[in-house]
């Protein structure tokens, strides 16, 4: 999802949907990064053949017990108190009945009335405004399998069955499309500076079911709502929450009444449509699991943790922007990724504090060839230290910001570091004003119809001017200097 | 909870509820067999319920045991054949069941 741009402005205005208030909650299911399943040492590596990662535990076989997997605790603290939850330091685990055939326990383990984290709350910018949306919960559950559907018959594989999920619920404090794409992000960019889960809706392990009601502006009270799954990227969600807002209004202006249902998103036909319509509600009879007994965490397992915690992206945008003053902008982009940012502050320390030039190569040049050649910054062939070490050679006049152009893509093709590829290359910057004045008599002589023209007032010559020195030194003349030069030379002195 | 309301029986939809819920198919002779019975446990938990609980914290587990971790460690599959080999039916390495949608 890195290549996904930040948002920054809200492409759906308030204003179409009359004296109506869209109320939206989002409910984020989230795998946890664990080597082996939540309840059994079953591998989570669901691409794996099929059914080749189940257990006893995990296909429900008779007399098989769950025992809890610790990493899969630590991680889900970890995202609770980057949520800013109070996390519970006795939470139960409790079943959840509902009958599926990639469910084979008949129940999924979840937590109910006594969550591990609850009451977080979470900012983002939208608009260049800072918003704040609160965190219910965010509780622990294993993952389903999988099912594909023949007709006929349905087919189940139970790699993913007892994966180790994070449930992060919001409050309903969502007010419009952009602002439900932009929570999910926040969350999922977290998410993935923690190192928790590895973030990717298109494998699933980061899904997005959006909760939708509309109401009259100015009621205090929630009407019906519905639930949109299988969303399943950012764009969607904006997209699918606009479609379900306008769907309900459209409703209730023609007397028509909203059921309480699942909607499914088609983003092929952008719309949403029913899932089920069971006539009976879910009624899932949740009970404490008899089997596993209550989670139990101590301030020092907790403390633990939190140390390490690392800057969370807003504050590191925040501090971006503040330290190496750039603008919001370009500190939301260059705080997206962990890794991005890391990279970035490398650039800043090898250029020798130049913050800005860093952005803007790191922000144009390097995101471009990166995006392009489908690399991340951790596969990047131009490394943090040789791209700010070009920079300090053009702060130094060493090179010019052309040239440094020619250096960068030699580095990107070569690995190579900026002052190897400027030696081989013969690319030092011509500072040598007696080269330069050689160069500009030359044109100045070769040219006597531009001379003459410039001289009698066409001063957009100039251009012509300078871009014919440059020619005539390789690129490699001071773009200062020749400006000077020419300047005076051309006043004919 | 106050409410004494030892009806003898419960209501009929109720138990048609209780076996949807539980996928289990009654006749109607069954339901009502039942009602009676289900209707003697719900009563049995409302003697229960009478109990005065205030300041007592609710009980999840009758022990005192705290939750022993496992370490995050993935074990692969030895075999996955007698897994398979209990199912009704299956296709190569998967799990074949009657339709769902």
């Amino acid at each position: 999802m890195s290549s996904e741009a930040v948002h920054t402005t809200g492409s759906t205005s308030m204003a179409h949907y009359g004296d109506y208030e869209p109320i939206i909650g989002i409910e984020i299911h989230a795998q946890l990064s664990t080597k082996s399943k939540m309840f059994c040492t079953a591998s989570t590596d669901f691409g794996a053949g099929d059914n080749e990662n189940i257990c006893e535990v995990d296909t429900a076989m008779p007399g098989a017990l769950p025992v809890v997997n610790k990493r899969a605790v630590e991680f889900s603290v970890k995202m609770g108190l980057a949520l800013g939850c109070e996390i519970r330091k006795r939470s139960v685990f409790s079943r959840k009945q509902y009958f599926y055939p990639d469910l084979p326990k008949g129940y999924q383990i979840s937590q109910f009335d006594l969550p591990l984290c609850e009451h977080g709350e979470v900012d983002f910018y939208l608009d260049g405004e800072k918003r704040k949306i609160s965190i219910t919960r965010a509780h622990m559950e294993e993952d389903a399998g999988k099912s594909t559907h023949h007709g006929e018959y349905s087919l189940i594989n139970l790699n993913r069955a007892g994966t180790p999920l994070l449930e992060i619920v919001s409050g309903p404090d969502i007010r419009g499309p952009a602002e439900a794409a932009e929570y999910a992000r926040t969350v999922h960019k977290i998410l993935r500076y923690l190192d928790v889960c590895d973030g990717n809706l298109e494998e699933g392990s980061f899904r997005c079911d959006c909760n939708v009601s509309v109401r009259k502006k100015g009621e205090t009270t929630l009407r019906t709502r519905v639930e949109i799954k299988n969303i399943n990227s950012f764009r969607f969600v904006e997209k699918a929450v606009e479609y379900e807002i306008l769907r309900q209004i459209d409703c209730y202006e023609t007397g028509e009444k909203i059921v309480q249902e699942t909607r499914l998103y088609d983003p092929d036909k952008n719309r949403t449509f029913a899932m089920r319509s069971k006539e009976e509600a879910h009624d899932y009879r949740y009970f404490p699991d008899p089997d596993l007994l209550p989670i139990e965490i101590d301030d020092s397992f907790i403390n633990a943790i939190r140390s390490t915690l690392p800057e969370l992206p807003l504050k590191r945008a925040e501090r971006f922007e503040q330290s190496y003053k750039i603008p919001t902008y370009d500190s939301l982009v260059l705080t997206q990724e962990k890794a991005l940012a890391d990279y970035y502050e490398d650039v800043v320390k090898a250029a020798g504090g130049n913050a800005k030039a860093a952005s803007n190569w790191v922000m144009t040049d390097l995101m471009r060839e990166l995006n392009e050649s489908k690399k991340t910054v951790e596969t990047s062939p131009i490394s943090s230290t040789n791209l700010g070490k070009m920079i300090a050679l053009i702060d130094k006049g060493t090179i010019s910001g052309k040239i440094a152009k020619t250096v960068f893509s030699e580095m990107w093709s070569s690995g190579k570091e900026p002052e190897t590829i400027v030696k081989e290359k013969g690319l030092v910057q011509i500072t040598d004003t007696s080269a330069i004045e050689k160069a500009i008599d030359d044109v100045i002589a070769a040219s006597p119809n531009e001379t003459a023209a410039y001289r009698a007032g066409k001063d957009k010559l100039f251009g012509f001017f300078v871009g014919q020195v440059m020619k005539a030194t390789k690129g490699q003349a001071s773009p200062d200097i020749v400006n000077q030069l020419l300047k005076k030379k051309l006043a004919g002195s | 909870m106050t409410k004494d309301n030892s009806n003898k029986s419960l209501d009929l939809a109720a138990v048609r509820k209780v076996a949807e819920l539980s996928r289990l198919e009654l006749t109607e002779t069954e339901m009502k067999a039942y009602a009676g019975q289900l209707a003697a446990v719900l009563e049995n938990f409302e003697q229960l319920q009478a109990v005065d609980t205030k300041g007592i914290e609710p009980l999840v587990t009758p022990t005192d045991l705290s939750v022993r971790l496992r370490e995050d460690e993935a074990v692969k599959t030895k075999d996955i054949e007698p897994f398979l080999s209990n199912a009704p039916a299956r296709s190569g390495n998967l799990f074949k069941v009657p339709p769902v949608v």
